[in-house]
């Protein structure tokens, strides 16, 4: 689903965010990125978007060799993998059901279908009946959610997520990541960057530790150990 | 097989109907936030309806003075002087003959005597005149010819002059020369003009729209991180400057034609005061859809302008 091969990114400024990354996440697989922040989390999730791309090195997304991707080729490959974002990036003058609907309507779904599955999305994420509000008239963790239905509404195989508890209050950021462990229960392959590192261990799941750019797998195990 | 191809085609008809949907919905959308902030938008129409009025306007004068040139009754005349021996009866003949000639519309047969008496009462050197023993004016032919461009009319005057019974034929060709001089000046001045304030107005189009896109960043940043694709990030665009240029060429008619309102009273009493019927054409059916069309194509044509060179530069960071 996802693969690194020995990738590294360097920005304009000089300032290298990952040197020689390599790792991989199987189909149906869920793990969380963390590290101290500046320590290119949000880099790596960006060079999967193709927000960013690659100084050295290939990143394989859902089978293709990111590389070799023209601009053009951007836009199905983001449609085909959900993120959610820290600060929502919700848009502030749609209703939310505008806002969840959107990558149906881009992905060219019918008015009725769109209905559906909004409405299935948001029930997901427990906002049912919310479809009217506007994202500023709901809670931080309320917005959270719309961003997450909005993330998995045309159902990807791939689901993102950078710090999406960073703003949350302990018991809202549990709910947020059992929302995630839910999705990958279905079958969709989750990756969670986040510096919350006791919330990460108590979900038991593989976990990649970014340090100055550089990648290391934690064991299970040993994440285990550190929470007991 | 076929259940499979029947299911695909009807995919594929669900995507276009979603497609159109969506164009429907942008449409509105977009035309919706513009009556929404009327107070700008209403500006915006201003300044592209008054670009798209001027040269609409020189357009008309330019079609009103051909109109009049046309109907003129002070039409070109050719005066051919007749030989001394010609008597009233061959040079009426003559006249008649000349007549019926295509390129001719009427003529007039003028005897010397009726001559001299026109001269007499016109000039007031009547006595002069009857103390001459001889009638000095020959007979004249007035030919109305049955067209008013100068080439053509130089043919027919060179024609009329090797008739036997003629001297001579004149004409003054200037004043047309110049009136079609003045024309032909007049349709060079509307296209380079027209040209001129349809950039402008391409400008101003693209101008507005790439506010519109500034305004409007952290939403084409979410729709391409969502996987928009730059047709879908294009389109609401595109649409503002259709409502745009539209709306900016219906108020460049409705100025049009409060203009030739204004003017139609004053034109009636010039024109009447040469004697003359004429009434002012205003935008025709036509001319009206071109204008409509012209001010949309603009429109879009200066969203397209202000998306490829702005969009480009709004990715999601």
């Amino acid at each position: 689903m996802i693969r690194f091969d020995q990738v590294s990114k360097r920005y304009a400024e000089g300032t290298e965010a990952l040197s020689r990354v390599s790792f991989e996440l199987a189909d149906g697989d869920m793990a969380f990125l963390t590290g101290h922040s500046g320590a290119g989390k949000s880099t790596l999730l960006k060079l999967i978007m193709l927000m960013e791309r690659a100084s050295q090195g290939q990143v394989f997304v859902l089978g293709a060799n990111l590389n070799r991707l023209s601009r053009r080729q951007i836009p199905r490959l983001r449609s085909n993998v959900g993120v959610v974002f820290q600060n929502h990036q919700l848009l502030f003058d749609r209703t939310v059901y505008d806002n969840v609907a959107l990558p149906l309507t881009i992905s060219g779904y019918q008015a009725r279908e769109v209905g559906r599955r909004v409405r299935a999305a948001l029930s997901k994420v427990g906002l049912s009946g919310k479809e009217k509000k506007y994202p500023i008239t709901l809670s931080g963790g309320e917005q959270q959610r719309v961003g997450i239905a909005r993330a998995v509404v045309n159902k990807p195989p791939l689901l993102l997520a950078d710090e999406p508890t960073g703003n949350l209050d302990p018991d809202l950021s549990r709910e947020i990541m059992e929302l995630f462990d839910q999705f990958n229960q279905v079958g969709v392959t989750v990756l969670v960057a986040s510096h919350d590192l006791d919330l990460v261990q108590s979900m038991a799941r593989r976990r990649f530790d970014l340090n100055e750019g550089r990648i290391e797998e934690v064991p299970v195990a040993d994440t285990d150990l550190q929470a007991h | 097989m076929a259940a499979g191809a029947s299911v695909r085609s009807r995919r594929l008809l669900d995507r276009g109907r979603a497609w159109l949907g969506h164009h429907r919905t942008v449409a509105r959308e977009s035309l919706a936030t513009l009556l929404r902030n009327w107070l700008t938008s209403t500006m915006t129409w201003l300044a592209i309806g008054i670009a798209l009025a001027l040269p609409a306007i020189l357009y008309l004068i330019l079609v009103n003075v051909g109109n009049v040139s046309g109907e003129w009754e002070g039409k070109p005349r050719i005066t051919l002087y007749l030989e001394d021996n010609v008597s009233s009866v061959d040079g009426k003949a003559f006249a008649k003959e000349i007549e019926d000639r295509e390129t001719v519309e009427s003529t007039h047969y003028v005897s010397a005597e009726e001559a001299l008496d026109e001269f007499k009462a016109l000039s007031g050197f009547g006595e002069v005149v009857d103390s001459l023993d001889d009638n000095p004016l020959p007979a004249v032919i007035i030919v109305a010819p049955a067209v008013s461009e100068p080439a053509r009319l130089k043919l027919i005057i060179a024609a009329l002059e090797d008739e036997n019974h003629v001297t001579s034929a004149s004409m003054d060709l200037k004043w047309i020369e110049r009136l079609y001089a003045i024309i032909g000046f007049g349709q060079r001045l509307v296209a380079a003009l027209g040209a001129f304030l349809a950039l402008g107005v391409l400008l101003i189009i693209g101008n507005t729209i790439r506010l519109a896109i500034e305004n409007r960043r952290d939403e084409i940043e979410v729709v391409k991180l969502v996987g928009g694709t730059d047709a879908f990030v294009r389109r609401p665009f595109l649409y503002l400057g259709l409502w745009y240029g539209l709306g900016g060429a219906i108020i460049a008619w409705l100025l049009v034609q409060i203009s030739l309102m204004f003017l139609a009273a004053p034109v009636q009493r010039l024109v009447q005061s040469y004697g003359n019927q004429f009434s002012i054409s205003g935008l025709g059916v036509t001319e009206s859809l071109v204008l409509w069309t012209g001010g949309s194509i603009l429109g879009v044509l200066g969203a397209l302008l202000a998306v490829s060179r702005h969009l480009h530069e709004i990715e999601p960071h």
